[in-house]
C-alpha cells in the first residue's frame, strides 16, 4: 500500500494519527517531515515515545524526504507522512508523486482564520494549498476516517480550488 | 467539596478531564483536588502554554493525561523537560486519581510526586476483564 495519507497536522503525531488513521489503515512506519525536529535528538526521543511498538518512525528533513519519496512509496507497508504546516507539504508537492492532500488539524494562532472546527488557515497557508491543488494534487479536510472530507474548494469558500 | 487547593491538573481529550474530576467529586466530595483542562482545537504549542500556565497558577506539580500518544501528553513531557519536581501520569484512569484523592500529599502537596507515582501503580492494576458465564 505504500504511503496512504499525507497529512498535514500541527499536532504531529497523537491520538487521531497513532490511532484514528493508524488502526484502520494497520500502519507500519510514520515519515515525519519537519526540519527542524530532524536536527534536534531530543525532539525526535518525544515523538518516539508517543509511537506504539511495531510501528516505525522516520525523521526526515525536506530534502531528505524528496531523496527518499521513492523508497518510502516502496515500501509494502501502509504509512503515512506527516507535516506540521502546509509549506513544508508544498514544498513536498512540488517534488511530485504526492496523490492527495489531508488537512487534519491547523488550529488557531493569531494570523489564521478559522475555516472548519479544527482548520484555521492564514492567506499565505491558504495560497500554499491553492499551488498544491493547481498541481492536481487533490486536497481534503478530514480530521478522522469518520469524518467527511472537505475539498479545499469548500474550506475557502470560493470553489476556486480543485 | 473539599475547598482545596488542587495538587493535580487532568487534561485529555473532548470531555475526559471533566468526566474524570465529576467522578472523583461524586465518589469522594474530592474533585477539587484536580484541575479540569480540555483542550479543543488547540495546536500543540498553546496546550503546552495552557498547561504551563495551569500549572503556575495553581501550584501543581501532576499531570494526569489520556493517552500515551495523546497531544495532552506530548505537551507535558515538553513540560517536564526543566521541571525535575513535576510527575506525568499517562493514561490515567479512575482507580488512579481515586488513588491519588486519598493520598496524604502533605500540607503544602510536597508528596504529590510520591502519590501520583503510587497512583499510576493502582490505576494499572485496576485494568481488568471479566467473561460473562453460561
Amino acid at each position: 500500500m505504500s504511503l496512504a495519507l499525507f497529512r498535514i497536522d500541527d499536532r504531529l503525531i497523537h491520538g487521531q494519527v497513532v490511532l484514528g488513521w493508524g488502526q484502520p489503515l494497520d500502519v507500519g512506519f510514520l515519515v515525519l517531515v519537519d526540519d527542524a525536529i530532524a536536527a534536534s535528538e531530543w525532539e525526535q526521543e518525544l515523538y518516539r515515545m508517543a509511537v506504539p511498538p511495531g510501528i516505525d518512525l522516520y525523521f526526515q528533513t525536506v530534502s531528505d524526504c524528496l531523496a527518499a519519496l521513492d523508497r518510502f512509496r516502496a515500501d509494502p507497508r501502509p504509512g503515512i507522512l506527516l507535516t506540521a504546516d502546509v509549506e513544508t507539504m508544498r514544498a513536498l508537492a512540488a517534488g511530485g508523486g504526492i496523490p492527495a492532500v489531508n488537512i487534519g488539524g491547523l488550529h488557531h494562532r493569531s494570523d489564521r482564520v478559522q475555516r472548519l472546527r479544527y482548520v484555521f488557515l492564514s492567506p499565505r497557508e491558504e495560497q500554499a494549498l491553492r499551488d498544491i491543488a493547481a498541481r492536481g494534487v487533490p486536497v481534503t479536510a478530514q480530521d478522522v476516517p469518520s469524518a467527511h472530507a472537505v475539498p479545499l474548494g469548500e474550506i475557502l469558500g470560493d470553489g476556486a480550488a480543485k | 467539596m473539599t475547598n482545596s487547593q488542587p495538587r493535580a491538573i487532568v487534561a485529555g481529550h473532548g470531555e475526559f478531564a471533566a468526566g474524570l474530576v465529576s467522578a472523583v467529586e461524586a465518589i469522594t466530595g474530592r474533585g477539587d483536588l484536580f484541575r479540569a483542562v480540555a483542550v479543543p482545537d488547540l495546536c500543540a504549542a498553546d496546550i503546552e502554554a495552557l498547561l504551563r500556565e495551569t500549572m503556575r497558577a495553581t501550584g501543581a506539580r501532576v499531570l494526569f493525561t489520556d493517552l500515551h500518544a495523546g497531544s495532552c501528553t506530548m505537551a507535558a513531557r515538553r513540560i517536564l523537560r526543566g521541571m525535575p519536581d513535576a510527575v506525568l501520569v499517562s493514561g490515567a484512569n479512575l482507580p488512579a486519581l481515586l488513588d491519588f484523592a486519598f493520598a496524604d500529599t502533605g500540607p503544602d502537596g510536597a508528596g504529590a510526586g510520591v502519590a501520583a507515582r503510587h497512583a499510576a501503580d493502582r490505576g494499572r492494576a485496576a485494568i481488568d476483564a471479566v467473561e460473562g458465564t453460561p
